[in-house]
């Protein structure tokens, strides 16, 4: 397997088909993600976009079709995805933190148990993320002592704490009260500055618009079209894009 | 009629080859008697679900009355038969009680008025009763005001929003808890025995003594058990999901 | 595929039935308590009344009688606690083997429980006590099995069943979020279940864990119609040596009275903890 380089895309996602049942969700979506890039997809509900996140770190297998991370082929049966998951980090509309355990805890686990890293580096590392998603002092409250805000960037942290090469954000504030929205977004935004590769499916359109390096809009499993931010938003070119923007903005 | 003597015939081969002694199928007196006490297990069961689930009902609307005497005495009723052990209540209506209610028949005999499968039934039924209350309270209870509000406000009077939209939300709801309930009734019925009752225990009992075939006859009683009890658990199964309020998870 | 799509609309209220359908009520009462205590102190006026003159009173004997049945209650309460102790470490990986990937796996633990769960308690008493041998060889050395023994062990049987049935439902009942969110940390099955699963599930389960405990031992004196030698068949006993109708009443209400004492604290700690438990 050639070894991959930075100047190839860190995720090539090439003509992804999936179905549950009868129902298909994908038909034959293909992007490509670069180093550093920010992605935002964007899309009506049902449309596929969690569906495609979660296919990118081998959460749920694909029918037909290729993707490739730092160019190791997800859909391989061999795959190990341990390995896969410690480059891809992901963040879920419903935070899913483990409500047992304290805030540093839900932070500190996995490096400690599944990348077997020394507990007190792991520890220093913790308490670093938890500072810089701005939860100082709420290292040991437990999960259900958060709001939905704070619980959500808990879970970023938790993510961050692996070294991920790439985080995938599923519709994060979907859940949230409109007041804690904010301070979400603008952790991801911080990440997305420093240069860590997103892929973000949202239905904020303003943050879209100002995080992201390229705007991918879906409709019906299909990727309908894309563009730079400035432009996607400014001229759409396919109707069903125009349609969906109209409805939202 | 279908002759089964072949059926039976192979049975007594069975126990000239094997030694399997399985004197229910090929012998005559025995098959019949095991038959009754089967039969005798099915009624004894029947009468107690049927007995049981009344109870459970006029328990519920006696706990929801205003009037404080019936809720007292429904809710003394229920802590009695729940936190005792159904065999003891089983003895003490029998022997205890039993003691009591006896008459004299013509010929000078003290004969007791209640036979033993009565008792059985009679307890049996106030045992899962009680259990039954609780349920059926906690089903009514889980149908929110505001339902029964809604249902006054589009002109029902309180009886027909009972009728047609809270019994029936409350009794879906209850349905699997009951369920759990009777299963566990149906298996309890297996304490008669301790009283006597010739249902399907207490026969096999009296088999193996005159047969000395006991690995056999507990087998038997085994695989008979499991598979009624399966049966009704399959069944209520498939009414507890037909009857599933989609959406509700509780 | 999104997750969620609830609506915060209740369509109905939690389904709360006050104790679980089998075990005993957790708005279980001292004034019950009193209720039975009142029952057997009419009980025994009516059966004094009943006394032949001459013998003994009622309370009297009674009393007397009262160390023997205790020494009886002691091995409800033994066979009890050991037959709860194995059916619960049985029961557990069984409980776990329900939820395994392994399709065989699966299928063997769900007939095992599905069997234990769907056979009358009474009937597998008999099994153990009639099937089993008197005594086995372990390693060379024969240990004798007594009776009581062995209707410990069938008592334990159902007893694994259905902590099976408990272990399945809490697992299954771990919104299905924290399993991705495990997945997605790289966690391996067995560290999801030992790590993010399991410790949640013990909180859920002790409530009709030890709901099953008081079945449990209010099922103890079925061991008495297999011969064991315990409370029932003491009282048995007591009332053939005493030979006096008027006894029945009083000293099987004082059995009574013993059991219910013994699972209130019980109810009374499973209501607390389930108490607790229900605010998140």
């Amino acid at each position: 397997m050639p070894q991959w380089t930075p100047d190839q895309p860190l995720i090539r996602i090439l003509d992804v088909h999936k179905a549950f049942g009868a129902i298909t969700v994908l038909r034959g979506v293909s992007l490509d993600v670069m180093k550093g890039e920010v992605i935002c997809v964007i899309g009506p509900s049902g449309s596929g976009k969690s569906t495609l996140l979660r296919c990118i770190n081998a959460l749920v297998t694909i029918e037909r079709g290729s993707i490739l991370v730092e160019g190791q082929e997800v859909n391989d049966p061999k795959l190990d995805k341990l390995k896969l998951r410690r480059k891809v980090g992901m963040v879920f509309q419903q935070y899913n933190l483990f409500p047992h355990r304290t805030a540093l805890q839900n932070v500190m686990m996995a490096p400690i148990h599944v990348l077997k890293r020394d507990r007190r580096e792991v520890e220093e590392q913790a308490r670093k993320l938890i500072r810089k998603v701005r939860l100082e002092g709420k290292e040991e409250s437990y999960p259900g002592e958060l709001s939905g805000g704070q619980q959500q960037r808990i879970a970023i942290a938790r993510s961050l704490a692996m070294n991920p090469d790439v985080m995938l954000f599923d519709e994060v504030t979907a859940a949230l009260d409109p007041e804690t929205v904010k301070e979400v977004l603008f952790t991801i935004r911080e990440l997305a500055e420093e240069g860590m590769t997103c892929v973000i499916v949202t239905h904020e359109m303003g943050f879209a618009r100002e995080v992201a390096d390229q705007i991918y809009f879906t409709d019906g499993g299909v990727l309908v079209e894309h563009g730079p931010p400035k432009e996607f938003f400014a001229n759409p070119r396919d109707p069903r894009t125009r349609q969906f923007l109209d409805q939202i903005l | 009629m279908i002759d089964l003597q072949p059926l039976w015939d192979w049975f007594r081969l069975l126990h000239q080859t094997s030694g399997i002694k399985l004197t229910i199928f090929y012998d005559a007196f025995d098959r019949a008697r095991f038959f009754n006490g089967f039969l005798t297990s099915i009624r004894l069961m029947g009468v107690c679900l049927v007995a049981s689930v009344l109870i459970g009902i006029v328990g519920a609307w006696l706990q929801g009355t205003r009037f404080r005497l019936p809720r007292l005495a429904t809710q003394a009723y229920i802590q009695f038969f729940r936190n005792t052990p159904p065999l003891v209540q089983l003895y003490f209506f029998y022997f205890a009680l039993g003691s009591y209610l006896k008459v004299t028949t013509d010929t000078g005999l003290s004969v007791p008025l209640v036979s033993n499968f009565t008792w059985a039934a009679i307890c049996l039924s106030f045992y899962a009763g009680a259990f039954n209350v609780e349920i059926f309270r906690a089903g009514i209870e889980a149908v929110p005001r505001e339902t029964v509000e809604a249902a006054e406000g589009l002109g029902y009077s309180r009886l027909k929003a009972y009728l047609y939209v809270i019994l029936p939300l409350a009794f879906r709801i209850s349905l699997p808890a009951l369920n759990n309930n009777l299963v566990n009734l149906v298996k309890t019925t297996t304490i008669a025995y301790a009283i006597a009752v010739p249902e399907m225990l207490y026969v096999a009992n009296q088999i193996w003594s005159d047969e000395s075939n006991v690995p056999e006859m507990m087998n038997v009683l085994l695989i008979i058990y499991v598979s009624l009890v399966g049966v009704l658990v399959f069944v209520m199964g498939r009414w507890e999901r037909a009857m599933r309020v989609p959406g509700y998870m509780p | 595929m999104s997750v969620g799509g609830r609506t915060d609309l209740p369509v109905l209220l939690p389904f709360r039935p006050r104790g679980s359908a089998q075990g005993p009520a957790f708005r279980l009462r001292a004034r019950h308590g009193l209720m039975l205590a009142a029952a057997l102190t009419l009980s025994v006026g009516v059966a004094e009344a009943q006394t032949a003159p001459g013998a003994p009173s009622i309370i009297a004997t009674i009393l007397k009688w009262t160390p023997l049945l205790a020494q009886g209650f002691a091995l409800n309460i033994a066979m009890s606690f050991l037959a709860m102790a194995i059916g619960t470490v049985a029961g557990f990986p069984l409980g776990l083997g329900q939820v395994s990937l392994l399709g065989p796996a699966r299928g063997v633990s769900w007939f095992v429980t599905q069997f234990f769960r769907n056979s009358p308690w009474l009937v597998l008493l008999f099994y153990c006590m009639l099937l089993m041998p008197f005594e086995v060889s372990i390693g060379g050395t024969i240990v004798a099995l007594p009776g009581w023994l062995k209707s410990t062990i069938g008592l334990s049987l159902p007893v694994m069943a259905n902590v099976s049935e408990l272990v399945r439902g809490a697992v299954r009942s771990i919104p299905y979020g924290q399993w991705e969110a495990s997945e997605a940390l790289a966690f391996s099955r067995a560290q999801t279940l030992r790590m993010v699963i399991l410790p949640q599930c013990i909180k859920r389960m002790t409530p009709p864990w030890m709901n099953l405990y008081a079945i449990l031992t209010v099922a103890t004196p079925l061991t008495s119609v297999v011969g064991v030698s315990e409370a029932m068949t003491l009282t048995g006993d007591i009332l053939s040596s005493e030979a006096r109708t008027e006894l029945l009443v009083p000293l099987y209400l004082y059995l009574l009275l013993w059991f219910f004492l013994y699972c209130y604290p019980i109810a009374r700690a499973t209501q607390a903890l389930e108490r607790g438990f229900q605010v998140r």
